[in-house]
């Protein structure tokens, strides 16, 4: 379903990503983690392109989106979600509102059909009664999930998780990663940038390792955890375990 | 106090001089009503310009033009430019004074106003144009339906205080001999040769409307705030 080869980012004289190359089949759920500037979030936002890559390409169903016209790009974020660390809820909307923006401006729904999808869709994240509060009545786990909601109203094929939990009070994490493995158990293809070794070990069935803008080891969750062969990666666990 | 009565009368009664201060106050509300609607679209468009070429560096020959633009007109007194426009640029055309003032405040507010709107607009979190971008939406309609509601409201108060501005620096219109408020007032002096009536009458007549519309801007933050939930 994605296919990244050979992918460079630099900002400047920097290089971030230092060529990577993976595959991410349907239905997988691919877990990211490694040390804080180790490329794995560059990594994440250059799957959809919000970073342009200095070189390599990111193959999504049959096309390569380095190539892609501004206008191919745009339709083909529409069936890549993405939720961000901070949520980046529209804080001028309702939540309703923040849920159907996107489907009616892209005529993709009619206004009716757009709420009757997002009223599923809160009922899905269990915040069903939040309709027309506004972002910032709610609680960080609430917004997250609202920003989930909102991802999933397009209908994505594949969900793009960037440290989804890293801005959340310890008590509001749970909440959230339940919603994801819920997403997980129905089917969803999903990357995840995270810290939450549990969630990796749970539901993850890739775990890839990044550290100085490469793939250092990539396997199953039980493997991986249990049996790591890179001399970094057997470093890093033996910190965050 | 009889003989401040007599001064009253004379100065604004006797030959209906009071029309002079009515006539230059509604110069001076033409000018600046229709100043600002100039100013408010010019200034949008140049806003619009500027921080799309800062956020996508695209539209450099139209960005260069508005800094050019932005940079002589914040560079020049107004006085100086309304002069520009009158005695050079319309120095052969019979054309209403009153229209070539509208036109000379509303180009300088332009200025003024585009960078009110850019800064607005540069204000609100690149995250609200990833999240616009994440989900298909390119920069146009991202900036149509998330950024600009937004960046909108944050300047409002700021927008409003610069018709205040424009509303006083339209007082300078008399040095193209338009009969404006100032001018109207300076004309009751020249003819009765008593100038605190008049030119205090001027000043007050500007404070009260000042007045009338800062309590407007400070009822419009207070509902502003109002809806900033949370």
């Amino acid at each position: 379903m994605i296919e990244v080869k050979d992918l460079k980012k630099s900002f400047g004289d920097l290089q971030i990503l230092k060529g990577i190359s993976t595959k991410i089949e349907k239905g997988e759920k691919v877990v990211i983690i490694g040390p804080s500037g180790s490329g794995k979030s560059t990594f994440l936002r250059c799957i959809n392109r919000l970073e342009q890559p200095t070189s390599g390409s990111v193959i999504f169903e049959g096309e390569d989106l380095t190539k892609a016209s501004d206008k191919r790009l745009y339709e083909i974020r529409e069936k890549m979600g993405m939720v961000f660390q901070h949520f980046h809820l529209f804080p001028h909307l309702t939540i309703l509102q923040n849920l159907t923006l996107a489907p009616v401006k892209l005529k993709i729904m009619t206004k009716e059909e757009a709420e009757k999808s997002a009223r599923e869709m809160l009922k899905k994240v269990g915040l069903a009664d939040k309709e027309s509060a506004y972002p910032n009545q709610l609680s960080g786990g609430q917004k997250q999930r609202i920003a989930i909601a909102r991802a999933l109203v397009m209908g994505p094929d594949v969900m793009l998780f960037d440290e989804p939990t890293s801005a959340l009070d310890p008590e509001m994490v749970g909440e959230v990663l339940s919603l994801m493995k819920q997403l997980a158990d129905e089917g969803m293809t999903m990357v995840v940038v995270t810290h939450e070794m549990g969630f990796a070990r749970e539901v993850a069935s890739r775990v890839m390792f990044m550290d100085e803008g490469v793939i250092m080891e990539e396997n199953s969750p039980e493997p991986f955890f249990g049996n790591p062969q890179n001399p970094r990666l057997k470093e890093f666990l033996s910190k965050v375990l | 106090m009889s003989s401040f009565i007599d001064k009253l009368h004379e100065t604004f009664i006797v030959d209906d001089r009071w029309k002079y201060l009515a006539n230059g106050l509604k110069t001076t509300l033409i000018i600046t009503v229709f100043a600002v609607m100039i100013g408010m679209v010019l200034g949008f468009l140049i806003a619009i310009i500027r921080s799309t070429h800062d956020k996508t560096g695209k539209l450099k020959f139209l960005n260069l033009i508005a800094k050019l633009y932005l940079t002589v007109i914040r560079g020049t007194p107004v006085m100086v430019q309304l002069l520009i426009i009158y005695y050079v640029i319309f120095a052969s055309v019979a054309i209403d004074k009153t229209i070539v003032g509208i036109l000379a405040f509303g180009l300088n507010s332009a200025a003024y106003v585009a960078e009110i709107f850019r800064s607005g607009i540069m204000s609100i979190d690149n995250g609200q144009f990833e999240a616009g971008a994440s989900l298909g939406l390119n920069y146009r309609k991202t900036m149509m339906y998330i950024i600009m509601p937004q960046a909108f409201k944050n300047v409002l108060p700021a927008l409003a205080n610069e018709c205040i501005v424009l509303l006083k620096e339209t007082s300078v219109a008399g040095y193209i001999a338009l009969n404006d408020l100032t001018k109207g007032g300076d004309i009751i002096r020249s003819l009765t040769y008593e100038a605190f009536l008049p030119l205090i009458a001027v000043a007050l007549i500007y404070l009260i409307i000042v007045m009338i519309l800062s309590s407007l801007v400070s009822a419009l933050e207070r509902r502003l705030a109002k809806s900033d939930r949370g």
